[in-house]
């Protein structure tokens, strides 16, 4: 019997006909490859928190391998000899052998810290990015509402966890939970025994947060960024405006090969700095801490940084008790504002703010296109306030530490943050409204007389005045330029952006071959060669 | 060198054959694109092949590949090999981690760096557009699809027997009651049981006996044990007295100066604690009443206790009222004396709740 010899160029139709046979995937396939991808190096944000999530879940299945999440006490009898001998809960127990006594356990635990919090600033960051290039416009006010309830439910993932090593930090934050469950008027001591299954700290938070932390939350985590990467898919990226880009379009590459290349290599890298901070830089180290008994705290002891602002606005709130003189009397305890109420207005203020600008702007319209902050300088301003707010809580969460550092009165940090909150807010908004106006303004200028090229000229009068290179070609009349409209994206304002300079050639120590050729895409239109030297005129000069 | 830099009119295209001989692979790909409303405008070679500027860019990548099977080898003897076991002092177990997290970082950032290379400097640029489709769903479609909807309802025809709907509800409503009853029943638990919100380990047992203070290790303390001045915590001296069993029964036992014992026992009769001092001894809870933390750190001079979670500060010689942060109540004064042996006890349990406030506290 012969054999047919092997055609080579036939496997990719052969196996492509064999798949399609069976499952039709040829052309959502070929869709799916071919999708286009608009490329902004504010696009990786969103990307390093879905990244920190995937080494948050493979860390996380290693630490589940050896953690015991029980209350039961035991005596600690591993390597660490400073707490040789001390009872302690099995979960502190189990954490310290986690860090002492399993071979890499220690790297581990502190890559899970480290990508948690990454996580929880990526996200952050990344919904600044949305907010303030007006990202979150119709048709992706969903995105943005699950978006930021993956903050909270990544709130909730990051104290759950915090909580299960039991040692004396975690223990504290335990604590404070359980009393702003408290304060929640009327049911505020049947939630608390609920979930503590009696008085605080009871025989089974312990096993009760490990479940959560390690089913229920990652499940709803994972399910929430689903249907968030879903819903970017199919409504495709934003893009900022330039040429070529519509509302309409795409611009950009298509999905295989290049862009997911770009995707793995950047994951790799990722993946790869927070390797370098599990084993470079300690965090909790829980060892120092000791177990947590109630009557034992250390100063300066904090939450993780997104706790943080928390933390601060219970410190900053006035110790105002409202007393209800009904019966035997109820009280409504100072915690309730700044814990309950407080996160409860950030949530809804948040989720709701797509509708609420739409609305103020009386704009139903679909938005593909970014916006840069500075043409937006209400929400820019808004934005501004919303962030100082947060710094300023976030600082106060740590004005015990600021205080001693600096050798301020601990008094003293608590009364400027509690001006601070109430003065500084708006006015960030108003200087933020300010500088974009000012922005604004600065573009529409050298849109209109051009970009400063730093050439001093005397004129026959003995004037003296800036020559500008303008942007616009000369109308028939040979003086005068027409202003050029503001489209939305970057203005030049430096002659090398004008390709004054040429484009730089490439090579470290010495250049490479010929000089490379320009970069070209539609945001940066292809630059001509360098032109012969010549004086550099107002445009008339030259004509 | 091929730059494929072209823009042609989409609209009225005729779809082109890719079974046409002498077609190349490009062409067909862009076809395929075409046929996904996407045009690939602008398609070039950042290297020319075989050129200097290939060859290096080959080498870069390839040397970032070989990095990290270095780093990844050298991880894994760092991870078998090391002496990783703690030993107290500064051995060499102390590298363990931190090598382990070089090398692991390095080879990931190897093939990070490697895969960006690659793809960013070695593969061709390009340029496409696709269209985004949006609102171009002919509106007949969603008429269809909206009445279609809206056809299924009506076949359902509950609008013209309402009683089905009705009753479907009302039959619904307890169907989902049933499944939270369980989750919801099975973990509610009655927070006022044992009066447990109002007691501590300080109520004396059932024959009346008076609990003593005892310390950490369990041992009972004489006043001569806290010196002038000084402070100790203390706990209720019964079975598991010194556990977190009893979180809210800590207690600071404060040796108070003459003179600020003196002021102390004023403020005390102020607020109908009299006799709640035993000589000089004052004992407060060490519970915040803002949110549970141990209030703890004392200063003698100022006789203020600082609460370290958030800055409440507690004047104990005006009876622990709060003068400063967010704790709005007093610090719970536990009522002492000396039994007939010389150890403390507790008088009574505190007359107060003890620990961060809640609705129906008294
Ligand atoms: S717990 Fe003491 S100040 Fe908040």
């Amino acid at each position: 019997m012969k054999r047919r010899k092997f055609d080579k160029a036939a496997v990719p139709g052969n196996v492509a006909r064999g798949v399609d046979d069976r499952f039709q995937v040829a052309t959502p396939l070929r869709r799916l490859l071919n999708k286009v991808f608009p490329d902004h190096w504010s696009f990786l944000l969103g990307e390093i928190a879905l990244f920190s999530f995937v080494i948050l879940l493979l860390t996380g299945v290693f630490l589940t391998f050896f953690y015991e999440p029980a209350m039961t006490e035991v005596v600690y009898n591993g390597s660490y000899a400073p707490l040789r001998g001390t009872p302690m809960s099995a979960a502190y127990a189990s954490s310290l052998d986690i860090s002492f006594d399993v071979r890499g356990g220690l790297i581990m635990r502190q890559m899970h810290h480290w990508s948690a919090l990454l996580f929880m600033a990526a996200i952050v960051v990344h919904m600044l990015r949305v907010f303030f290039t007006g990202a979150f416009r119709k048709p992706r006010e969903t995105n943005w509402i699950i978006g930021s309830l993956l903050f909270w439910v990544g709130f909730l993932a990051g104290f759950t966890g915090y909580s299960l090593p039991d040692d004396g930090l975690s223990g504290t934050g335990l604590r404070i939970a359980s009393a702003i469950m408290l304060s929640i008027p009327v049911i505020g001591s049947w939630v608390t025994s609920s979930i503590f299954g009696g008085e605080f700290p009871g025989t089974i938070i312990i096993s009760r947060f490990y479940i959560a932390h390690v089913l229920l939350v990652p499940g709803l985590l994972l399910a929430l960024i689903g249907a968030h990467l879903g819903l970017v898919f199919k409504q495709k990226h934003t893009q900022w405006p330039g040429p070529g880009r519509t509302n309409g379009n795409v611009v950009g590459e298509r999905m295989f090969p290049r862009y997911a290349i770009k995707q793995g290599g950047f994951f790799m890298v990722v993946f790869g700095v927070i390797a370098l901070m599990g084993g470079l830089f300690q965090i909790n180290p829980i060892w120092l801490f000791g177990p947590y008994e109630a009557w034992v705290v250390s100063a300066a002891s904090q939450p993780d940084w997104y706790v943080m602002f928390l933390d601060g606005s219970t410190r900053l709130m006035p110790a105002w008790e409202i007393n209800i003189p009904i019966g035997d009397g109820y009280v409504i305890p100072p915690l309730f504002w700044p814990t309950v109420v407080l996160p409860g207005i950030l949530v809804g203020l948040s989720t709701l703010y797509p509708f609420l600008e739409a609305r103020r702007l009386k704009d139903t319209r679909s938005h593909n296109l970014l916006q840069r902050p500075r043409d937006v300088p209400a929400r820019t301003g808004l934005g501004a306030m919303a962030v100082t707010f947060f710094i300023v809580l976030t600082l106060s969460g740590a004005n015990d530490v600021i205080a001693d550092k600096f050798q301020i009165s601990l008094n003293a940090m608590t009364w400027a943050g509690r001006i601070g909150l109430l003065v500084l807010p708006p006015l960030a908004y108003y200087v933020t409204y300010r500088i974009c106006l000012g922005l604004q303004q600065h573009d529409r200028e050298v849109l209109a007389h051009g970009v400063e090229t730093g050439i001093i000229r005397r004129l026959p009068d003995g004037r003296f005045e800036e020559v500008h290179q303008p942007l616009a070609a000369a109308d028939g009349h040979g003086d005068g330029h027409g202003a050029l409209p503001y489209a939305g994206w970057v203005v030049p304002k430096k002659m090398n952006r004008l390709g004054a300079l040429g484009p730089a050639i490439r090579g470290f120590f010495y250049p490479i071959e010929k000089p490379a050729e320009a970069p070209v895409s539609p945001g940066h239109p292809p630059v001509e060669p360098r032109p012969e030297r010549e004086e550099i005129g107002s445009g008339e000069s030259r004509r | 060198m091929t730059t494929h830099t072209e823009h042609q009119a989409q609209q009225g295209r005729e779809p082109l054959d890719v079974n046409t001989p002498g077609l190349s692979q490009f062409d067909i790909v862009r076809e395929g694109a075409r046929r996904d409303d996407i045009e690939i405008v602008h398609y070039e070679p950042q290297v020319a092949p075989g050129s200097k500027a290939e060859r290096r860019l080959t080498r870069t990548v390839a040397s970032f590949f070989l990095l990290t099977g270095l780093a990844a080898t050298a991880f894994l003897v760092v991870y078998i090999w090391w002496p990783w076991e703690y030993h107290a002092g500064s051995g060499g177990d102390k590298w363990y981690t931190p090598l382990l997290g070089v090398t692991l970082g390095v080879a990931l950032l190897g093939i990070g760096f490697g895969i960006l290379t690659w793809g960013k400097k070695l593969l061709p640029k390009e340029v496409s557009i696709q269209d985004r489709h949006e609102g171009a769903v002919a509106s007949d479609d969603r008429i269809i699809t909206g009445q279609t909807m809206l056809y299924m309802a009506d076949e359902l025809g509950v609008k013209r027997r309402p009683l089905l709907g009705i009753s479907l509800l009302a039959g619904l409503a307890p169907v989902g009651a049933v499944a939270a009853a369980p989750l919801v029943g099975g973990l509610i638990s009655q927070p006022h049981k044992n009066n447990q919100m109002f007691t501590t380990g300080f109520a004396p047992a059932e024959g009346g006996q008076k609990v003593r203070l005892v310390r950490e290790d369990g041992r009972p303390v004489r006043p001569a044990d806290v010196s002038t001045g000084g402070q100790i915590t203390v706990f209720p001296g019964i079975d598991h007295g010194v556990s977190n069993l009893h979180a809210d029964s800590p207690t600071l036992l404060i040796h108070l100066r003459d003179s600020d014992a003196q002021e102390s026992r004023r403020a005390n009769e102020r607020v109908g604690h009299g006799d709640y001092m035993w000589g000089n001894y004052a004992a407060y809870s060490k519970i915040c009443t803002h949110a549970g933390c141990p209030a703890s750190l004392y200063e003698q001079q100022t006789n203020r206790l600082l609460c370290p979670c958030h800055q409440s500060q507690f004047l104990i010689t005006d009876n622990a009222r709060p003068i400063f942060g967010p704790a709005s109540r007093r610090l719970p004064q536990l009522p002492i004396e000396v039994d007939s042996e010389g150890y403390f006890v507790a008088k009574s349990d505190y007359t107060e709740t003890v620990g961060p406030d809640f609705w129906e506290r008294p």
